[in-house]
């Protein structure tokens, strides 16, 4: 129970997917110049970066090791992906439409964020247990959510000063940004060994 | 202008608007994932800028080639597999051959498939043109990403590590900025890249308007 804790926090914090494994970058760039944007993009992300890992891990531990098929898991993964992206917009246009509405713009995006690929790959990688790889995925989806909220938050505070200079406007300055809440982040290194 | 003449006026402008005007890191913001987290160490960023080099030309003869086959409702999850496929031939070459960077880079040789330089060239161009100019497209795209991630490298490999492809190039007193190595110096960087291909971009075009 302790592990789970520890690797939840270190997700989160000391190993935070967007601004130490430096992942899901394209969405964090486009997405992060208003909160409410940001908000609805982690809310999908940490949906579907759960669900999808907790779809592949019995696929992978329980088909295609067994049959000794491991070289293909990067297409059985991303098809797992893009698959259950379209099911859970489905599901959603049918039983939720307030809640399609919100977030489902976001959706099909998500197939193309390189976090929800990542945290699966990661979780073979590393080798972690079901249970593990759960805390992970919805760990790494709460510290993506958390770095895209500062940035964002920041953005728009920025954009009331406005005195940016004109070549560092829009993702140039995002940027910037980022790596000084990284620097900041790195202050959390130490407080819990992932290994 | 022997460029011009050996691929057509036609080819050549797509060569020239992929380095250049339409740099996918640059212009379009794509692909930055890994340009940020592999461009720690020179010989990580040749991997990975060859990778994605022969991931994107591949792809772009097997779409455009099948693209009138490709049905348009299933086209992107045509992209991913067709990707997909290529990603690991690269995965298991870097694994057989060069063991060391296939380390270090890790989870980053499978994150190609998601990066969205070879995806939004697909949909925007393969699917569309004909064998030759998306093979085109896919050299110039793949080039200017390669030299990007190379440049940025060189300065993190020479300021974090004081050496350059393994060698050491500072001095002895040189005291590694070890940030550098690290997620902040990649965002700084990148960061001050794009602040300076923005100005010269935008005097450029001020100088063509006038």
């Amino acid at each position: 129970m302790a592990h789970a804790l520890t690797i939840f926090i270190a997700a989160i914090l000391t190993h935070n997917i967007a601004l130490t494994y430096l992942l899901g970058m394209c969405p964090f760039i486009s997405l992060s110049r208003s909160i409410k944007t940001a908000f609805g993009m982690s809310i999908a992300v940490i949906f579907v970066v759960t669900l999808t890992a907790a779809i592949n891990w019995p696929i992978y531990h329980k088909i295609l090791v067994p049959l000794e098929s491991e070289i293909i898991y990067y297409i059985v993964f991303i098809i797992v992906i893009a698959a259950s992206v379209q099911l859970v917009e489905m599901i959603m246009e049918r039983f939720f439409p307030p809640l399609q509405a919100a977030f489902g713009i976001f959706l099909p995006l998500i197939t193309v964020n390189c976090t929800v690929l990542a945290v699966s790959l990661f979780m073979v990688l590393r080798d972690y247990s079901y249970g593990m790889t759960l805390v992970f995925a919805l760990g790494s989806a709460v510290g993506w959510m958390l770095a895209i909220m500062i940035v964002a938050a920041i953005n728009e505070k920025l954009k009331l000063i406005g005195d940016i200079p004109g070549g560092l406007k829009g993702s140039g300055i995002i940027m910037i940004i980022a790596g000084i809440i990284a620097l900041a982040f790195m202050g959390f290194g130490g407080m819990v060994d992932i290994n | 202008m022997v460029l011009k003449k050996l691929f057509g006026p036609e080819g050549y402008k797509i060569l020239k608007k992929g380095i250049w005007r339409e740099h996918p890191i640059f212009a379009a913001g794509l692909g930055i994932c890994s340009a940020l987290a592999v461009s720690n160490k020179v010989e990580n960023a040749v991997a990975m800028g060859a990778g994605v080099t022969f991931v994107l030309i591949a792809t772009a003869i097997i779409v455009s080639t099948l693209r009138s086959l490709i049905p348009q409702r299933v086209r992107i999850i045509t992209y991913m597999i067709t990707i997909a496929s290529f990603v690991i031939i690269v995965d298991k070459f870097l694994k057989a051959f060069f063991p060391v960077i296939s380390e270090s880079v890790g989870p980053y040789v499978g994150l190609i498939i998601t990066n969205c330089i070879i995806m939004g060239r697909a949909e925007a161009f393969y699917i569309q043109n004909k064998v030759y100019h998306s093979v085109l497209d896919a050299v110039s795209n793949g080039l200017s990403y390669s030299y990007t991630l190379i440049t940025i490298a060189i300065v993190r490999e020479v300021l974090g590590f004081g050496t350059l492809l393994g060698f050491r190039v500072m001095p002895g007193g040189w005291e590694n900025w070890v940030v550098m190595t690290m997620a902040p110096g990649a965002f700084f960087l990148l960061g001050l890249a794009l602040w300076i291909s923005r100005a010269i971009a935008e005097r450029g075009s001020a100088e063509e308007e006038a």
